[in-house]
Order: C-alpha cells, then sequence, then structure tokens
C-alpha cells in the first residue's frame, strides 16, 4: 500500500485542512428527465428501435403506396387475373385483376386505422372509468367493479363475432366491436395504478399538503397512470390488428370492394395452391406491423419501467 | 495463520460491473474469527459488510460480482480457490447464514420442515425419518412451541420473529463451525430481536459455533460480540475488542459512530452528534483516506494517501495518519477526553 | 375457501345468462328474416317452416323457450342442415377440435416450458436471445399465416404431411402444430419472467446458502415458485386456442366445431351460431374459472383457510 512513500512524508503534510462535506454531496453528472431516461433506454434498444422503423415506414407506405401507380384499388381488370407479373403491376393482380401493390398497401392502412381506432375507444372509455373507480373508492368503486367483472368474464371473441354479424362491417364498426370488451381490460389496469399509487407516500404528503383533487389527480397519480396505459396501448395496437385480420378470414372483414389485411390474406388463401404469391405478401406485411409493434411495446415496457428490466 | 483463528479475510477485493462502471464494494479488507467467538462488523449502509459476508459463502452473483484479489482462509484452505461443487459442501455444513428478512428468506410454497430436512439429507446424508426427527429437535431449541405440527405449515402461517427462529434451525441444523448473521434483528421488531438475540448467544455456546454479525446497531453489537470490525468505504477502518472500541475508539469514524448513537449516561444537550456528509462514491474511490472529506481532523496527507494499519495493542488496530508520530495531537470529542488513558 | 369457490360459481353463471341473452337478443333483432335466402319458398310452407323452428312466437316466449331448451342441452335446430339439431352438429365437431387444442396445449407447453427455462438460465445468452425472437415471432406471425405456410409447404409442395381433411393421426399433425406456435410463445415468456423473477427471490439465496447444487435449488425450490402463477395463462390460452381453431381448421379442412362454425357464418345460420357462440362462451367462463380454483389449489399462500391447521 503506501509504505513505500512511507519514507517521503514531510511534516506539512501533517497540517489540517477543512472537511470538504459539501464537495461530496454535490450533484454530479447534468439531471435527466424522466422522458429523456426512457428515450435513451428506448434507443439502446435495437429491437425496439428497428421495430419503430418498420412501423413508420409501412405507415408511410400505406399513404403513399396506393398512389405510386395508376390503380385504384377497386378497378377490376378481367383481362389480367392471376397475374404474378403484368406489365406496371408490381406484385400482380388477384382473381378479377385488381392490382395488389394498390390493394395491399390500401388494405395495411384500413388495418392500421381500425387499430389505432380501436385502441383510441379503449382510452376514451377505459381511462376514465379506471381513474374514477380507482380515486373514488367505497360504494363507487364496489359497483363499477361488479360490473367489469361481468364484463371481463364475457370472452372478447364471442361479442367481436356476434356484433360483425349484426353490425354493417365499416371501419368504426369493426374498431367498435373490437373496444366493446377490450375497454375493461384498461380500466382494470389504470385502477390498478391508481390504487397503488394512491397509497404511495408522496401522495399522501401532497394530499396532507392540501393539494386538491384535481391536482393530485393530474400532477402526482398521472405521471404514473401513463407508463402503464402507453405500454397496454403499445400491446392493444397489434392484438387489435390480429383481430381484425383474423375477423377478415373468417369472412366477418370489411365489405368489399374495400380491403384489409385480413380479407386479402382470406383472398389469397383461396388461391393459395394455384397462386400462392396472392397471400404471401400481404401475410409478410402483417407478420412484419404486428412484429414492429411487439417489439417497440417490450422496448417500450422495458424502457419505462426499469424495475422490469433485467 | 495461528491455530485459533478459524476463519482469515486477507485483503479481500470484490467488485462490481454496472452500467456506470466498477464499483468497488470491498477495497482489501482484513480480518479474523477465531474459534467460539462473536465478531461483529459495523458500518453504514453500502460500506461492504454484506458483500464480504457474502463473498466468504461464496454467494457474490458471477457476474457481474468478482472477487478480485484476496484470500479467505477457512481452517487454512482458500475458499476463494475453491470449485462451486466444493463451496457446495462448505455452505450449511461448515458455514451457514441468516439473512435479513425473514419474510422473504423462506420459500412461501414449502413447508418449514422441508426447508430444515434438505440439508440434513444432503450434508448429513440421513434418511427422510432421522433427518425429520432431527429438524423436530431444531425447531424445540429454537424455541417453537409443538415443532411437530409447525413441521407441516408453511411459512405464511409464521409470525415475522417465529420465521428468523426458523431460519435459524435452518442455519444450524447441520452444526456449522461458522454462523453468518447478515443484520439478523433489523426487520424485526424491538421486543423480538433480544428474543433473537439471546437464542442466537445461547445457541452459539451449546454448539460453540462462531458467529460474523453484521449489522449497523451498536447497541446489538454491544450485547452479543466479543469483538469488532467498523466497516467504512469498503475498508476496514479500525478492530478491537468490544470493550477497545467502545470505551478506547481512536479512529474519528469511529468517534463519529459513537456520538451518533443516543446515550442516557451524558446529560449534555449534545449528546447526539451525527456524522455529516455522505460516504464516497465508490466508482471512483477517494486516493486517500475515504473518511477524509467527512473527518473535521483531516490534514492533507489524508486527501493523497491510504494510512497504514498501526498496533494499538493486541487485537486493537486502526488505519488513520493521525496514528503517526508526525501528526498534531488531536482531542477525541468530549466523551473520550482522557479515554485513551483509561 | 367455500366461500370464495361459491362467489366465483356465482359470477360464472352470471356471466353464461349475460352472454346467452346477448347472443339471443342480437341474433333475433339482425336486419332481415333469417330464411331471406329462400323467399322463393311458396307462404304456406315458409310458415310452417317458421312454425318448426318457433319462429311465430313473439321474441320473449321465443327467448323463454330457447332457456328452457338450454337447460335440457336443446340448442334448436340448425338451418343449413336442414333441421338436424345444433347439439348433434357440436358434439360430432368437437372432439376433432378437442383432439387438436390437447395436442397443441401438451406439445405447447411442454417445448414452451423448455424454451422459457433455457432463456431464464442462461440469461443474456445467444440462447436466450433466439428464445426472445422465437417467442416474439410466436405472438406476431398470425396462426393462420402460420398454418397456410405450414399447410402449402409441408402438405402440397413438400408433400411429407397430408395438407388437410380429417382421418388419421398424420392430419393432425400440422394443424396441431400450427395452433401450437402460441402456446409456445406465450408459455416460453411467462416463464421465463417468472423464473427471472423468483430466482431474484432472497429464499433462493437460501437455498444456495444451505449448500444445495445448482440444479437442485432450480428444480427443488425456482420452478415450484414459477410455475404456480404460470397456471393462470391457461385460462387466456383456451380463449387463444378456439380462436386459432376457427382459422386453423379451416385452413386444413378439419371437420371440427371452428369450420363448422365459420360455415355457419358463411350461410347465416342464426341457430348454428347462437348454439356455437354460447357454446364457446361457456367453455371460456368454465375454463376460467377451473384456472382460479387450480390455481388457489396449488398455492400454499391462497390454500389458508383449508383448516389444515
Amino acid at each position: 500500500m503506501a509504505s513505500s512513500s512511507t519514507e517521503n512524508l514531510t511534516p506539512e503534510m501533517f497540517e489540517p485542512v477543512d472537511s470538504d462535506v459539501n464537495e461530496q454531496e454535490a450533484l454530479r453528472g447534468t439531471r435527466v428527465s424522466f422522458w429523456q431516461d426512457v428515450w435513451f433506454r428506448f434507443r439502446s434498444n435495437k429491437g425496439a428501435l428497428i421495430g419503430m422503423l418498420l412501423i413508420l415506414a409501412i405507415g408511410v407506405m400505406a399513404i403513399v403506396g396506393p398512389l405510386m401507380n395508376s390503380y385504384s384499388y377497386s378497378e377490376q381488370d378481367y383481362s389480367a387475373t392471376n397475374q404474378i407479373f403484368a406489365g406496371d403491376h408490381w406484385l400482380g393482380t388477384d382473381k378479377f385483376g385488381r392490382d395488389l401493390w394498390t390493394r395491399i398497401w390500401y388494405g395495411a392502412g384500413i388495418s392500421l386505422i381500425i387499430a389505432f381506432l380501436a385502441a383510441a375507444i379503449d382510452l376514451i372509455i377505459g381511462v376514465p372509468y379506471g381513474c374514477i373507480s380507482g380515486y373514488c373508492g367505497g360504494k363507487v368503486d364496489n359497483w363499477m367493479q361488479r360490473i367489469i367483472e361481468v364484463l371481463y368474464g364475457i370472452p372478447n371473441l364471442i361479442m367481436m363475432i356476434l356484433l360483425l354479424i349484426w353490425l354493417d362491417r365499416g371501419i368504426f364498426a369493426i374498431a367498435l366491436a373490437m373496444s366493446i370488451t377490450g375497454w375493461v381490460a384498461m380500466a382494470r389496469i389504470v385502477r390498478g395504478q391508481i390504487l397503488k399509487a394512491k397509497n404511495q407516500e408522496y401522495v399522501l404528503a401532497a394530499r396532507s399538503l392540501g393539494a386538491s383533487h384535481g391536482r393530485l389527480l393530474l400532477k402526482h397519480m398521472f405521471p404514473n397512470v401513463l407508463s402503464a396505459v402507453i405500454v397496454t396501448i403499445m400491446f392493444t395496437i397489434p392484438t387489435a390488428i390480429f383481430f381484425e385480420a383474423f375477423l377478415g378470414f373468417i369472412g366477418l372483414g370489411i365489405r368489399p370492394p374495400q380491403a384489409s389485411l385480413g380479407v386479402l390474406i382470406n383472398d389469397g388463401f383461396e388461391m393459395l395452391r394455384l397462386f400462392p404469391y396472392q397471400i404471401f405478401y400481404p401475410a409478410a406485411v402483417l407478420s412484419l406491423l404486428m412484429f414492429s409493434f411487439n417489439l417497440v411495446g417490450d422496448g417500450l415496457r422495458d424502457a419505462l419501467d426499469p424495475k422490469l428490466r433485467r | 495463520m495461528s491455530e485459533e483463528n478459524l476463519l482469515e479475510v486477507r485483503d479481500l477485493h470484490v467488485s462490481f460491473h454496472t452500467y456506470n462502471g466498477e464499483v468497488q464494494s470491498v477495497r482489501g479488507v482484513d480480518f479474523q474469527v477465531k474459534k467460539g467467538e462473536t465478531l461483529a462488523i459495523v458500518g453504514e449502509s453500502g460500506c461492504g459488510k454484506s458483500v464480504t459476508s457474502q463473498s466468504i459463502m461464496g454467494l457474490i452473483p458471477q457476474p457481474p460480482g468478482k472477487i478480485r484479489s484476496g484470500e479467505i482462509l477457512f481452517e487454512g484452505r482458500d475458499l476463494t480457490r475453491f470449485s462451486e461443487k466444493q463451496m457446495e459442501k462448505v455452505r450449511g455444513k461448515e458455514i451457514a447464514m441468516i439473512f435479513q428478512d425473514p419474510m422473504t428468506s423462506l420459500n412461501p410454497t414449502m413447508t418449514v420442515g422441508r426447508q430444515i430436512t434438505e440439508g440434513l439429507e444432503k450434508h448429513q446424508r440421513l434418511g427422510k425419518a432421522e433427518a425429520r426427527q432431527k429438524a423436530v429437535e431444531m425447531l424445540r431449541l429454537v424455541g417453537i412451541p409443538s415443532p411437530e405440527s409447525r413441521m407441516n405449515q408453511y411459512p405464511h402461517h409464521f409470525s415475522g420473529g417465529m420465521r428468523q427462529r426458523a431460519m435459524i434451525a435452518i442455519a444450524l441444523a447441520c452444526a456449522p463451525k461458522l454462523l453468518i448473521a447478515d443484520e439478523p434483528t433489523t426487520a424485526l421488531d424491538v421486543t423480538i430481536q433480544a428474543q433473537i438475540l439471546n437464542r442466537m448467544n445461547d445457541l452459539k455456546k451449546q454448539l460453540d459455533t462462531s458467529i460474523i454479525l453484521i449489522t449497523h446497531d451498536l447497541g446489538v453489537v454491544a450485547e452479543t460480540a466479543d469483538r469488532v470490525a467498523v466497516m467504512y468505504a469498503g475498508k476496514v477502518v479500525e478492530t478491537g475488542t468490544v470493550e477497545e472500541i467502545f470505551n478506547r475508539p481512536r479512529h474519528p469514524y469511529t468517534w463519529g459512530l459513537m456520538g451518533s448513537v443516543p446515550r442516557l449516561d451524558l446529560s449534555s444537550r449534545e449528546t447526539l452528534r451525527p456524522i455529516p456528509g455522505t460516504p464516497p462514491d465508490l466508482l471512483q474511490p477517494p486516493q486517500g483516506c475515504p473518511f477524509a472529506g467527512r473527518c473535521q481532523y483531516a490534514m492533507k496527507i489524508c486527501k493523497t494517501q491510504m494510512p497504514e494499519t498501526t498496533e494499538i495493542s493486541g487485537f486493537h488496530r486502526t488505519a488513520c495518519w493521525l496514528e503517526h508520530p508526525m501528526s498534531p495531537a488531536v482531542t477525541p470529542p468530549n466523551e473520550w477526553v482522557g479515554g485513551g488513558s483509561q | 375457501m367455500g366461500r370464495y369457490i361459491i362467489q366465483r360459481l356465482i359470477y360464472m353463471l352470471i356471466t353464461i345468462w349475460v352472454i346467452i341473452t346477448v347472443t339471443f337478443f342480437l341474433m333475433h333483432n339482425l336486419p332481415g328474416s333469417p330464411l331471406k335466402n329462400e323467399h322463393k319458398i311458396p307462404p304456406e310452407i315458409k310458415e310452417a317452416i317458421l312454425k318448426q323452428y318457433g319462429l311465430d312466437q313473439p321474441v320473449p316466449v321465443q327467448y323463454l323457450q330457447y332457456l328452457g331448451n338450454l337447460m335440457t342441452g336443446d340448442l334448436g335446430a340448425s338451418f343449413q342442415y336442414n333441421g338436424r339439431s345444433v347439439t348433434s352438429l357440436i358434439m360430432e365437431g368437437f372432439p376433432a377440435s378437442l383432439q387438436l387444442g390437447i395436442q397443441a396445449i401438451v406439445f405447447g407447453t411442454l417445448f414452451g416450458l423448455f424454451l422459457g427455462c433455457i432463456a431464464a438460465l442462461k440469461q443474456g445468452t445467444w440462447m436466450d436471445n433466439a428464445t426472445t425472437v422465437i417467442a416474439v415471432l410466436g405472438i406476431s406471425v398470425p396462426s393462420f399465416v402460420m398454418a397456410a405456410l405450414l399447410s402449402y409447404f409441408v402438405g402440397v409442395k413438400w408433400g411429407i404431411l397430408p395438407p388437410g381433411l380429417w382421418g388419421s393421426f398424420a392430419h393432425s399433425i400440422l394443424p396441431s402444430l400450427a395452433l401450437s406456435f402460441l402456446v409456445i410463445a406465450t408459455i416460453s415468456r411467462y416463464i421465463r419472467t417468472e423464473l427471472l423473477e423468483v430466482l431474484g427471490q432472497d429464499y433462493m439465496k437460501t437455498a444456495k446458502a444451505k449448500g444445495l447444487s445448482r440444479s437442485t435449488t432450480v428444480t427443488r425450490h425456482a420452478l415450484r415458485n414459477a410455475l404456480i402463477p404460470a397456471v393462470t395463462v391457461l385460462g387466456p390460452l383456451t380463449v387463444q386456442l378456439i380462436t386459432g381453431s376457427l382459422v386453423v381448421e379451416k385452413i386444413f379442412s378439419v371437420p371440427g366445431m371452428g369450420w363448422m362454425f365459420v360455415n355457419s357464418i358463411k350461410v347465416n345460420d342464426y341457430t348454428a351460431i347462437m348454439g356455437v357462440t354460447i357454446f364457446y362462451g361457456a367453455l371460456i367462463v368454465l375454463s376460467m374459472f377451473i384456472v382460479d380454483l387450480l390455481y388457489g389449489m396449488i398455492d400454499p399462500r391462497i390454500r389458508l383457510a383449508d383448516g389444515k391447521e
């Protein structure tokens, strides 16, 4: 250790100095806000980043893709049906001679719109319901929970199928069918987070300092709830995309000539043995989209909740 | 090493890899434990006392942890060189451990009896019936009423104090030579704390076990320990008998520790004197004495060079530049004025 | 515990009743008559048919009749198969679907467990990353895409296994495999998370401090604690399998319940849709209930009040 230098000691080294307590407790490094920190962690997750870029790319193509050639999604050409490559039909045509390139991007757009719409409905109903139920507690919470418990027991699948047999299958109807029981999950999560936050010491502290109800909810609880809501939404969207495709595949998709990824896969499936390319493209876009959303969801969850990170 | 030393830790260095860099938790720790004695390791949270004890047991998760250098001699054998298979024969059989939180350190889905017998079956090669009998005996020994029926219960049926006693039964089942108790009473009610400590002391005498008691509670130390090692920022700054540390402390940090404890025998308004500041960041440990920044007696040399360990008497050692002949004479705080001459 | 079971049972019955009621009224308020495809039938025959199906009565009466018949297991007569009872149709299709589901769950659970354990125990290695990719793929690639690929490549192109239809065990391999991907993904992900959580618990340190070997601590202490909460995924998994069976049976032309259901939707066979919907609903609610009870039985912490003091 220090033994080698013992001989070089001089008396002035033994002069007293002031203790520097403050220097030790001073903050080191730059301050990073919560969201900067989240973004940093998210960015360092390669999978999530790739997923986000893919979603953006597919989103942009859903808007731009159909405009890139001269065909419309519903234009039929009986002189060029089931063509793998046919002139400027880049991805070929289907059994009615409709341009697959245009239809796939158009369908991807419809699928995305339905998924986002479903997520938005979940948000609009589920978040306030969960907030009120969790924050009020007592009798209100008790009754609201009874309703939730019965609704939660009704399988989503059943409700979706029944409603879509019943409703006229447009974009909004499909989104509505998916969120008719979907919001329950959101409400449960929000309520759970609110209950958790309510008993946290910093909320108690704020309350004892006389913070109003609105302020408590907005300033102290909502930021915590927000993380959970974002993560839930990020997993609701791919689930909605899946169910839309699923419904399309069993014949409950959007009405023709409109198309969604599920409807396109169903059309492709009918031609599977003869023209497998027709199922390949929409299936690839659908899988890629779900894969990306799952990656982003995983990444966001890890970034938002460092405790879960291992 | 001398005959009577059961355990000797020499110049132990342990560090952990983190996102921010390497944290040097233990930076050259030396101490000995003799047969049948209780050594208390005291210090603030994060001073490296738990890491030291887990290194002895080979429980440091590697990675991110790593024993960088040093020796842990148990009956003359260096445990740091042991393979995992060899360590398995030491753990539970020769060295056992009790953890801080009895609520989480018992498996919630296994009966308490089974948690005791599995060690017995492994180390003493007992059959099921024999192990069971021995486990009942152990539960009775630690003072759990109607042990036969308690054997078949799950930990959630036990109160906190009973769980910690069950932990002691698990630890002592194979009559280990050394028991490491890592803050065994911190998570318990004050009234239960005394029960557990008395039980441990009784058993120590009955089974002739040595104990390393890790704690930050000086009251517990005074009550149970024979010798004390004071740790600060990954180093042992002072060791000695309980008598020496409590009555004739030499290191300013020990003075500070003692001053932070409420005392009834002193009536002045200044009885509680907390140590100002916080311990250094072990990501970049200071070059000199780690306590220099908080020490009111700090000298220039303290900031640049680590003091050597000075022997005061038999076991009493301290690492402080104030012991150097060139240093100015220093008066320790009130209650130890003239303490050195006692 | 007894009180808890009764409470859950009541909730289950209420839920099933809500499902029946919603299904009934939605199906009976459909725009257009159920017999709209057969508008060329002479009126008197149409009336006879309406009478045969009980559709000449007012809706509330029909509802009570339907409920009454349900109690005896009668789900009414199907439109598409000229009056064959829906109950017998379900019973005919159910065995094939059940076989597929069980095969998928057994294979998927075993393989998923294996992957999940490897991922958790070898955390951060290439094996962990590989299982994570498999899991995300299993969740991302919908079962019908998987099924279509399997049917086309393994069945049609390479001709290794039959690409469709039903009969021998060989016919069931591809559809079960297509269904099992989701099971594998769900189980392996869940086990990985749970096991990592358990491995970080204090009692694992206690077990290690006793001198138990790594394999003993994992099998005896960690796995048990990780598997108990994993039982809860069996509920949602049932729903996923039913969802999957609708599309997978369609792709492989398996004459199971799913296939029959999809056909009923296609031809607007309302009684069949109602019957199968109620059957599915009851199945899902019941499986959730069983999982709840199972969880309570195997977790000693919940077993609290079983009087085993």
